[in-house]
């Protein structure tokens, strides 16, 4: 039968029109065949653009459409839409993209026109050969995995939990809070940062629909937005949270005499094998590092901490547990690693002990940090002066590029801290200052009233003379090399992606931005997505972040979530690979290839077989299969050589 | 070579300096003469009054350590824009006289103190040193224009010969066909003499059938390793060669030291190519060597201020001489000896031993010249 195709080509305003002759293109149009009508229009994407085809559509019964407009990412759902409100099936539409491809990249108008009308010719060719597809339905779980449990994660977490759906919140860490649990107190408000923070994770060991899983990591992910299958290790505490009381009396009986460096107290002190992370932990439960634990590490102990434990809760035979949990969506909230000077030796950190992190002055400035709060040197004493530096390891070719956002306030937050605590001359070295949120430029000028000493030049150098620290700069205002004295250094190290980010991207399928955070569907209209379906980001796994930031981007992927998850039943794209079990000669080869893992093998008539809830039409099994049983729907052999066969006529 | 200021932007990224005046507050120089590298860049940047800006005496004080480029945010090649401004100048003939002459020499006679090419390898005539054209190796030691004809430093070429005869290594030296390796000459903006250098100290390489090279200065490993662009030869330094010789057990230890040692890492070893391991090993392998770290070391060594043309420079700084302010550092944490692996930190910091008047509280000395000590 003759098909009755409809060609629209868009004006886009001038975006085409001005390179491209849309009027001479519809003229060609009219001569390809098949072409029931070809028409253009300014905006074809408006109302009365997308009326027009409407109109098309009924009165002259097209059963074809190729649009010639923008990317198919910018508008092929819209035009779908318009296909199906005008009782056609949305798959019977092609568009050629005359734009991105055509009109954005070239200026001589003859030319444009020229491979305008190829673009145009292939989609024609295209179309005639395109088949009515239909979507697939599924349900979807109501439920759903966070990973991380720092505010992000919590944050999330709660949201969803009190709309009323279950949430499993996995945890690495033996306790949940991130790095908002080290903080002393938070810029520019000035609020204690456990004050405002412990009742949240209170709250969440409380939800009743929050299953909290520490000390645990996802292991794999299958299946699809709605249906995720996850498998989560729960390693072992050594300890049996149903008994523990958080006495610490195990601690204290604990025999590992010098300790371990404390991971919580960021290395400023020391902890048992067996420990309670910091007072107001949660869960307040005892593990034990199996790291530095003699009896594990090297089988070898008199194990004092069973004798001293009343409630018998210690048990060094407990082993990873593998779990699995079906999902309808996943939110990741895994946090930052903060830069590691080491890699900047300038700076002489792990050198001098007075040298320390960002993260480190918080301990100490944290009341229930190694000394109470108060702000003292390795031997004890008060510092007679501090220099902060900013940008260290941001906004550096050398360590990473990007701003890390939150330096430059936590900066000037903590030298009010330490003037307020010590009296010091407290100097401040940055390159700018990006006092960028609410109240931020505000606490900017308060800091200089308080008399801190804003210095414009990077730190070049820390070294020692006289045995007190010496930072080498310039005052780049005055244009004078500088070299200040001072007792203590806090580096304002940035924000960076997870050591483990690769890792974690392979298992959840998603992708990296060049900064090695996890990568937004849309950097501006879908911040929180990811490209994988159903799976969301929030927090500074995605990018750094302050605290509200990151509250508001969790509380967005929750409701992303959550209007997801409220669907109840979910369509999958159509467009995925189907085997010919005439054709199949059973040869595994698209097993082998397919990275979703979407090809069974059937042994019993020995062929492949795709499961179309996996499959996410990538075609890989479709290029590779020798004997051409594999086909991709939407994307078949003889829609593909047409296309390209128009291109080259 | 043609050069022209207007491009200075695009080849050396000027456009991207935040002004942050990290290059600024390393700079070895920075309180020995006006040289202010961050001005210099953002002065640069608006070329128009460039002629006057280049002008100025401190383009002279750079030593090039490169500690600015180093730890540069953003990527601006500094050390690169300052050697193009030389070369503009060079190019215009405004340059200072001693320079000149360096430059001068190193065209005549292959080494910029101007001593007779014929006299090259006096240093090593009685030591059985293989010479190519009269022997052949697949080794070359190139010894460098410093150890060559400077009576303190050809101690340490003298001792390097020692120790790779003692070792068993296979070696031979260029002799009278030796010239300069021009990293010098690149840093004081003679491009085009460097290029020539270049080209055809490769041609000579290539012919001798050299599949390696080992150099005496860093300098030189440097120019070889870094800056030629058709050598393609493996080049080490000779703080490398000794390690691998000690690990394999090539080399024995028959003395032992019996004093204390610091050691100053030269820029063109340390932070410009990384080597800071194999002289600490060397060190540490030597009987009854007790090793101190300086302060400022590795990444933080503060410049001697020898290299980037400076030993041929008059004047041009003012105050402490950093080889004197290096010299106090190690004598105040109870060294009895300076050991370095360069022959311009050698040089300065003998000169300024004598200037400060410590040369009896301290002794200075190449690895090299140690290694031979406790190897015979």
């Amino acid at each position: 039968m003759k098909k009755r195709i409809g060609v629209y080509i868009c004006h886009c305003g001038t975006n085409i029109a001005a390179t491209v002759d849309c009027e001479g293109l519809v003229r060609f149009a009219n001569t390809l065949p098949g072409v029931k009508v070809a028409r253009d229009y300014r905006y074809l994407c408006s109302d009365p653009g997308q009326d027009l085809i409407q109109k098309d559509i009924q009165e002259l019964s097209l059963d074809r459409v190729v649009i010639a407009a923008c990317s198919p990412r910018m508008h092929e759902s819209t035009f779908r839409n318009l296909l199906s409100s005008s009782g056609m099936n949305p798959y019977l539409l092609h568009i050629a993209n005359i734009r991105e491809q055509c009109s954005w990249v070239h200026q001589d108008r003859i030319q444009a026109t020229e491979k305008a009308s190829q673009i145009l010719r292939a989609a024609v060719a295209r179309v005639l050969g395109q088949q009515a597809l239909t979507p697939r339905k599924f349900g979807i779980q109501p439920s759903v995995l966070v990973v991380g449990a720092g505010i992000a994660g919590i944050q999330a977490a709660l949201t969803i939990a009190n709309g009323g759906m279950k949430v499993t919140l996995v945890e690495k860490a033996p306790f949940i809070g991130g790095h908002m649990a080290q903080l002393d107190k938070t810029f520019p408000t000035l609020d204690c940062s456990s004050c405002i923070f412990t009742p949240r994770t209170v709250e969440v060991a409380r939800s009743q629909g929050i299953e909290l899983l520490i000390n645990s990591e996802v292991l794999e992910v299958t299946g699809f937005v709605g249906n995720f299958k996850v498998k989560v290790q729960k390693n072992p505490t050594f300890v049996d949270f149903n008994k523990c009381t958080g006495c610490g009396d195990c601690v204290e009986a604990c025999v590992l005499k010098k300790g371990t460096p404390s991971e919580f107290e960021e290395g400023m002190a020391r902890r048992k094998a067996v420990y309670i992370p910091f007072p107001q932990a949660v869960p307040l439960k005892a593990v034990v590092d199996k790291e530095s634990c003699l009896f594990l590490s090297r089988g070898k102990c008199k194990k004092t901490c069973i004798q001293a434990c009343k409630a018998g809760a210690i048990d060094f035979e407990q082993k990873e547990e593998v779990m699995e949990r079906e999902v309808g969506s996943i939110i990741i909230a895994t946090g930052y690693d903060p830069f590691d000077p080491h890699l900047l030796p300038q700076y002489g950190y792990g050198v001098y002990d007075n040298v320390i992190t960002g993260l480190q002055f918080e301990r100490l400035s944290s009341p229930s940090g190694p000394t109470q709060g108060e702000i003292l040197l390795k031997d004890g004493t008060v510092p007679k002066a501090i220099a902060f530096l900013h940008c260290i390891g941001s906004r550096d070719e050398n360590a990473n590029l990007h701003c890390s956002r939150i330096c430059c306030m936590a900066s000037m937050k903590q030298a009010h801290l330490a003037k307020e605590k010590t009296g010091a001359d407290i100097y401040e070295f940055y390159i700018d200052i990006n006092a960028f949120g609410k109240g931020y430029q505000e606490f900017y000028k308060r800091v200089r009233e308080e008399g801190i000493y804003f210095i414009r030049g990077k730190g070049s150098e820390i070294f020692k003379r006289n045995g007190r620290l010496v930072v080498a700069a310039e005052d780049t205002l005055l244009g004078t090399p500088l070299e200040i004295p001072v007792d203590m250094v806090v580096l304002g190290t940035g924000l960076t992606p997870r050591r483990n980010a690769e890792r974690v991207a392979q298992i959840f399928g998603i992708s990296r931005s060049a900064d090695g955070f996890f990568m937004e569907a849309h950097p501006k209209l879908r911040p929180v997505a990811t490209q994988v379906d159903g799976i969301f980001l929030a927090g500074c796994c995605q990018g750094p972040k302050d605290i509200p930031d990151t509250v508001a981007q969790a509380s967005a992927a929750a409701a992303e979530v959550m209007s997801l998850l409220t669907r109840g039943e979910i369509e999958i794209e159509p467009t995925v690979a189907t085997i010919d079990p005439e054709l199949c000669a059973g040869c595994k080869l698209c097993i082998e290839y397919c990275p979703h893992s979407a090809i069974e093998f059937f042994e019993t008539k020995g062929i492949s077989s795709v499961n179309e809830a996996l499959c996410k039409g990538c075609g890989a099994c479709a290029a590779i299969c020798p004997s051409k049983a594999a086909r991709q729907n939407h994307f078949t052999q003889h829609q593909v050589l047409a296309e390209v066969e128009g291109l080259v006529t | 070579m043609k050069i022209d200021p207007k491009t200075f932007t695009k080849d050396y990224l000027l456009h991207l300096c935040i002004q942050c005046g990290t290059c600024t507050g390393g700079c070895p120089v920075k309180y020995r003469s006006p040289l202010n590298m961050r001005r210099l860049v953002r002065e640069t940047y608006f070329t128009d009054p460039f002629p006057s800006l280049s002008k100025r005496a401190e383009i002279w004080a750079c030593t090039t350590c490169s500690t600015c480029s180093l730890r540069c945010p953003s990527g601006v090649k500094n050390v690169e824009l300052l050697m193009a401004i030389r070369n503009y100048l060079a190019n215009k003939g405004e340059v200072p006289s001693t320079i000149r002459d360096a430059l001068e020499n190193t065209l005549m006679q292959g080494n910029p103190w101007g001593r007779f090419r014929d006299r090259r390898a006096d240093w090593a005539k009685a030591l059985g040193v293989k010479i190519f054209g009269e022997a052949t190796s697949e080794t070359l030691f190139y010894v460098g224009c410093a150890p060559s004809y400077d009576p303190r430093v050809q101690r340490v070429a003298t001792a390097l010969v020692k120790i790779f005869q003692n070792a068993g290594v296979d070696f031979a030296i260029l002799g009278k066909k030796e010239s300069c390796c021009g990293n010098e000459i690149r840093r004081m903006g003679e491009q085009a003499l460097f290029k020539k250098l270049a080209k055809d100290n490769t041609i000579l390489f290539k012919k001798l059938g050299i599949k390696k090279i080992i150099t005496t200065s860093p300098h030189c490993y440097n120019a070889f390793q870094n800056e030629y662009p058709d050598l393609n030869l493996p080049v080490q330094h000779y703080t490398q060669v000794l390690v691998h010789l000690i690990e394999t057990g090539h080399l024995h230890f028959s003395k032992e030291l019996g004093t204390s040692v610091t050691y100053h890492d030269p820029c063109f070893l340390g932070k410009q190519n990384k080597v800071f391991e194999e002289p600490r090993k060397i060190l540490a392998s030597i009987p009854q060597c007790e090793f101190m770290e300086m302060e400022r070391s590795r990444e933080r060594s503060l410049c001697c201020e020898g290299g980037g043309g400076r030993m041929w420079a008059e004047g041009g700084t003012e105050g402490k001489r950093n080889a004197e302010i290096r010299i106090r550092e190690a004598v105040s944490l109870g060294a009895k000896t300076l050991a370095t692996a360069c022959p311009f930190c050698l040089l300065t910091f003998e000169d300024s031993v004598k200037t400060s008047g410590l040369a009896d509280q301290i002794a200075v000395k190449d690895i090299a010249e140690l290694v031979d000590e406790t190897t015979k």
